[in-house]
């Protein structure tokens, strides 16, 4: 009788979790949606504060070059003329430059790592590739200004002499100096180490059994490449382009200090004038009246959100090939 | 009688073969030297694009000769991916070495002992130094931290522990997040807490925008390490009776520790050179200002920015001296996370 009080009641079996747990994946789950709170919060406080401007724009702070204002002594606007042609352009027109230098280089230099080099040389090429992907901006604008561009001026020179029929090398008036030719070559020298390391990845993920049937058949390694390795990995390539391209439009410090910002609208590469969104925002915040920073905003929220398309794109893109594996 | 079979290697080269590669990058040097010289073609260019041109040349010719056409564009195709190894890390070693030899003439021993305050960036080298910004970097990077690693490591957690059903999405949201530019992080912070908060630069303003830039690398690097975490931890802590967060809290992170402090170092070197939303937050004070939450504060890009756009030569040479500290730091938290990551999994 006194034993049946001995022995504990059974306990609830029960899917329900704790209240700890409960706590635990609420607080868990609070910070995994932070990426979105902040990402909406960008768009939002950006559209706020640059609606004004790009109401009374309207379609010219897309399609106009200009960007004046004129204010009396009070600090009340006079007139504005703001328009992002110029710089768009220039985003494009220096982020292209550099895709097109950075992708062969970066897809030659993933094949050497993952087919031609020995693992030793691999290894400290990887660290040192991964390296170069952590250096500062500032430090390749300086670089790029003090050391880089006598040379680049030099082979824009090349171009020009032997290539300047062809409209996009025209410059007229001569003028070669911090062209958005220089300004895409340093934006390609930050960008080959994220190219590089993305390809080499989609590379490696190609199929060992393929790669050894090819051999197997008799393949010279340029051959097995051309028939395996490419064929798997060329959508991740396309994709990791894509992911230096996001990064060279949405680069400020590097492109302001290489590049002749001019409010024009600029096609020939060699040229010395361009700019970009990101180094109008720098050069014109300094001395910005309130409704000028307004108008900053708002170019801000129009290259958030062309980085945010590109790189929506390119992940997309890298996504789908790393799951394929043909 | 005994037969001992000697193991040969086919593949491997002969002592033949190796003379005949040095003499094909002899002959190879030789034909640039003579190339430039015969021809207006001048310059370091010209020098790299005849050598590795003949160098191609020549192999390919060999190899047609003696294998064919398959093997001639093999060889070919060989020299070009070395020339984009080698185009790869040519500009990161001049870095290095401009770097070096520019910074080193700025380095004095007041350097790290005294501020700007007294001195403006055209004063010779010897007056001032880099305190402010040391201590102003340090102040940015410790305030970024308490707020990114606590919300990356959440996010981490919930794309590797929770999985719910909102992880592709999420996942999709930080590597976009990943993509923002630094400008407009700092514009960010610009219009919705300085303008209508603060109204005032400080050091909170600047790694509020750095927080930004850091959390994707933060949330990116924790879920690799995360999901290197084998199963049967997490099993064997549920097993034991353990909830899912006394499992997370007591087993997965403690075994995860170096990989998520390499993911921390990771992201601080991300964050530490960041100049476009310090230029525009914090203000950059010549003088060392302890106070994270008022008063602008100096950083290492804003003093290597501000000296540069100064322009005179002490300025450029200040610059250089910034940029090899930052450098240098930046590669300390590099080289430190690689060895943390060297061991992914803690004992």
């Amino acid at each position: 009788m006194s034993t049946t009080t001995l022995i504990p009641s059974p306990r609830d079996i029960t899917t329900e979790p704790r209240r700890s747990d409960k706590v635990f994946r609420g607080v868990v789950t609070g910070g995994g949606l932070s990426s979105l709170v902040i990402l909406g919060l960008i768009a939002i406080f950006l559209a706020y504060r640059g609606y004004g401007v790009m109401r009374t724009e309207g379609f010219s702070f897309i399609t106009s070059p200009k960007w004046e204002i004129t204010v009396d002594e009070s600090a009340n606007v006079v007139s504005s003329d703001f328009g992002l042609s110029a710089m768009l352009v220039g985003t494009i027109l220096c982020s292209i430059v550099a895709v097109v230098i950075a992708l062969p280089i970066s897809v030659f230099s993933a094949l050497f790592l993952n087919f031609y080099a020995p693992e030793w040389l691999k290894r400290i090429l990887v660290t040192i590739i991964d390296m170069m992907a952590a250096f500062p901006s500032i430090l390749f604008g300086i670089w790029g200004f003090l050391v880089l561009m006598p040379s680049v001026e030099y082979w824009a020179k090349i171009i020009n002499k032997y290539l300047g029929w062809i409209p996009f090398f025209e410059v007229k008036p001569y003028f070669v100096t911090r062209s958005p030719f220089i300004a895409g070559v340093v934006l390609a020298i930050m960008i080959i180490p994220i190219i590089t390391s993305v390809s080499r990845e989609i590379f490696a993920q190609a199929p060992l059994d393929r790669i050894q049937a090819a051999f197997a058949l008799g393949a010279t390694r340029w051959a097995m490449i051309k028939a395996v390795v490419i064929p798997h990995g060329r959508s991740g390539v396309i994709g990791g382009a894509m992911l230096g391209l996001g990064r060279a439009m949405g680069e400020t410090v590097a492109v302001y200090t290489v590049l002749n910002i001019i409010f024009q609208v600029n096609w020939h590469i060699l040229f010395g004038a361009g700019g970009n969104v990101a180094s109008l925002i720098i050069l014109r915040f300094g001395e910005a009246s309130a409704y000028e920073i307004n108008a900053l905003m708002a170019a801000g929220l129009v290259l958030f959100l062309l980085t945010l398309i590109v790189n929506a794109l390119a992940n997309l893109i890298v996504k789908s090939t790393g799951k394929s594996g043909r | 009688m005994t037969i001992s079979a000697v193991p040969t290697k086919p593949w491997a080269k002969s002592p033949r073969d190796r003379v005949r590669d040095i003499a094909f990058i002899l002959i190879s040097i030789v034909s640039s030297y003579v190339v430039v010289a015969a021809t207006p073609m001048k310059g370091k260019l010209a020098y790299a694009f005849v050598l590795f041109f003949s160098y191609a040349l020549i192999t390919g010719t060999f190899s047609f000769i003696t294998r064919g056409a398959p093997a001639a564009k093999d060889s070919v195709v060989k020299t070009l991916v070395a020339i984009g190894a080698v185009l790869t890390v040519v500009p990161i070693a001049s870095i290095l070495f401009t770097v070096l030899k520019n910074g080193l003439p700025g380095i004095h021993k007041g350097l790290f002992t005294t501020d700007m305050s007294m001195a403006t960036p055209t004063d010779p080298i010897i007056v001032g130094g880099l305190l402010h910004a040391i201590t102003g970097t340090l102040t940015l990077v410790v305030v970024a931290l308490i707020m990114s690693v606590p919300i990356g490591i959440l996010t981490a957690l919930y794309l590797t522990e929770i999985q719910g059903k909102f992880s592709g999405p999420i996942r999709f949201l930080v590597q976009a997040m990943s993509g923002v530019p630094s400008i407009v992080a700092g514009l960010f912070i610009l219009s919705s807490v300085l303008y209508p908060i603060t109204k005032s630069y400080s050091a909170l303003m600047g790694a509020l925008a750095l927080t930004i830039l850091m959390i994707p690398t933060v949330a990116r690097t924790s879920e690799e390490v995360l999901l290197l975490i084998p199963n049967d931890l997490r099993e064997a802590g549920t097993a034991l009776g353990g909830t899912q967060w006394r499992t997370v809290a007591m087993i997965v992170l403690p075994a995860a520790r170096s990989g998520l402090m390499t993911a921390v170092i990771l992201g601080i070197a991300r964050i530490a050179g960041e100049t476009a939303p310090i230029l525009l937050l914090t203000g950059g004070g010549d003088k060392v200002n302890p106070n994270a939450f008022s008063g602008s504060v100096g950083s290492l890009p804003y003093y290597i920015w501000k000296s540069f756009n100064a322009g005179s030569p002490e300025a450029i040479t200040r610059a250089w001296a910034g940029l090899l500290v930052l450098m240098l730091l930046v590669l300390i938290l590099f080289i430190t996370a690689r060895a943390l990551s060297s061991r992914k999994i803690s004992k």
